[in-house]
């Protein structure tokens, strides 16, 4: 079973910057127990573009497709057996990465 | 009652909980089960009083539901792959820690009761899978529309589904944490029926302490190592032998101090004082007690006392001293207070109830407690303006008409 996990980030009182040695160290450990898919970190918003070609003509504007306070920071893949194994995982993730963690299943 | 009408509803309280707990096991999914089970039930309604009731009436209803839910997994038999992939997470290797019994309806338990629903979900799923109880039912006792929590029931179904909340006992070292959440459940069922926002005469309030205190039994019968677990079962007997005494004819409240203790029932009284002794023996032993049990052995020094000029009020203090210790809430600072007006005076409880003014502004008994200290040391008309505020606050009708006729008693 396959589980989006998202890291989130806040802008009002955002999880400090250090983190990234104690996340390698995670993500080592994800692999060794296989339950690593994929890892990510997201540069910030305003990096973002999104792109409505539903119309006749492709409009590209700047910026994330929803403004908010909250915002996704990076993402991970894992393939877990259950969601008790992804919410342990999610909750050391938490502190690994000092922010809220979302996990969502895939369908 | 007729016989027949009787052993039904017998085989409901009986074997409810086992029948859905199987099917979810076999068919590994609560949709299924439940249905199946509800109509199970229907058919031993209809065939009982004609056929006769079954020798084994459990197993009878186990293979009736079963047949039912082929029966509906056939009629949908296109969705057939669809169903094994979402069929639920179900661990087979028998749990050994802690002498849990491997019975299905602790796996049940732990899913309805999973932390990754929200808490209503929690409650009207355990009592729907367990308790048995209908969604009009469940709708009337907790004062929503039936359809809104028909929805709720559903997606909290939904949910376990999708996002493969699993059918297991949690492992060892996860497992106090969770039994303690499928306490959080029980005990607001418990305390929805107790403290319950209308008139507390209400009989389908009553029947949520009866289903609450079923419920901990059951999970007593499954987990009898679990001291939190006795706590809390003993908690509940120990209040719920009070009930009668708690309410007088007209409707109104009867506090602690002026009700009837020959009308507490000696029974559950008896029972409650046997687990509080039980663990007592294990604190002895070096277990530290827990919150439920910190609780249940503050009741069973109340009702000990013949009289509430004997209850031990030193004792109460120091319980409450070691419940501070797990929880710093201000409504135990304020139970703890209350106990303290009895061994310190009013004057000193009362300089302790002022100390939580900020966080309990809103909170009726703060008020009442308040209004009642100052009474006590002959503030009327301080004591006036806080019993207004209570009665403003209360929402319990008997509670409303206790604090009323206080006020209105004030020289």
């Amino acid at each position: 079973m396959q589980y989006l996990v998202s890291v989130i980030d806040d802008e009002s009182s955002p999880g400090s910057t250090d983190r990234r040695p104690a996340i390698s160290a995670f993500n080592e450990r994800l692999i060794a127990e296989g339950y690593w898919v994929f890892a990510g970190g997201l540069a910030g918003t305003d990096a973002a573009t999104v792109i409505d070609n539903r119309g006749e003509q492709a409009v590209f504007s700047d910026g994330p497709f929803v403004e908010s306070k909250e915002y996704l920071a990076g993402v991970w893949v894992w393939d877990v057996p259950d969601l008790d194994v992804a919410l342990k995982l999610a909750a050391e993730a938490s502190k690994v990465c000092d922010r809220k963690i979302e996990v969502r299943p895939f369908q | 009652m007729s016989d027949v009408e009787e052993a039904v509803t017998r085989a409901h309280q009986d074997e409810w909980a086992r029948v859905v707990a199987s099917l979810t096991r076999r068919f590994g999914d609560l949709d299924i089960a439940e249905e199946a089970a509800a109509e199970a039930f229907a058919t031993a309604v209809e065939r009982w009083p004609a056929d006769g009731v079954p020798p084994n009436p459990g197993a009878w209803l186990t293979t009736t539901a079963v047949r039912k839910a082929i029966d509906r997994i056939r009629r949908e038999n296109k969705r057939d792959d669809k169903h094994k992939e979402a069929q639920m997470v179900y661990d087979n290797t028998p749990p050994e820690p802690l002498g849990v019994i491997d019975d299905d309806r602790l796996r049940l338990i732990f899913t309805c009761c999973h932390p990754a629903l929200a808490m209503e979900a929690r409650v009207a799923l355990t009592l729907r899978m367990l308790g048995g109880l209908t969604v009009p039912e469940i709708a009337r006792a907790f004062l929503v529309r039936e359809t809104a929590l028909e929805q709720r029931i559903t997606r909290a179904k939904a949910k376990i589904k999708a996002a493969r909340i699993p059918y297991r006992v949690p492992a060892a070292e996860d497992l106090p944490a969770r039994v303690s959440g499928v306490l959080a459940v029980l005990y607001l069922v418990f305390n929805e029926g107790y403290l319950a926002t209308g008139p507390d005469t209400d009989p389908v309030r009553h029947g949520l302490t009866a289903e609450a205190i079923r419920l901990t039994r059951l999970i007593r019968a499954l987990l009898p190592e679990d001291g939190e677990v006795a706590g809390l079962l003993a908690l509940m007997l120990l209040t719920e032998a009070r009930r009668t005494a708690r309410v007088s004819a007209s409707g109104e409240l009867v506090t602690l101090d002026e009700q009837d203790r020959g009308a507490w029932d000696k029974a559950l009284i008896a029972e409650g004082h046997r687990l509080v002794r039980e663990r007592l023996a294990a604190a002895a032993a070096g277990m530290a007690p827990g919150r439920y049990q910190i609780l249940a052995a503050i009741n069973a020094v109340h009702t000990s006392a013949r009289d509430i000029r004997d209850t031990d009020w030193s004792q109460i203090v120091a319980l409450y001293d070691q419940l501070v210790q797990l929880d710093s809430s201000p409504i135990v600072a304020l139970n703890r207070a209350i106990a303290v007006a009895e061994l310190d005076g009013p004057e000193v409880a009362l300089a302790a109830v002022d100390r939580l003014a900020d966080e309990l502004a809103g909170y009726h008994a703060y008020h009442a407690t308040r209004a009642d200290l100052l009474r006590r040391l002959g503030h009327s008309q301080r004591s006036r303006a806080a019993y207004d505020k209570a009665i403003e606050l209360a929402g319990n009708t008997a509670q409303t008409a206790n604090l009323t006729r206080r006020r209105d008693q004030l020289r």
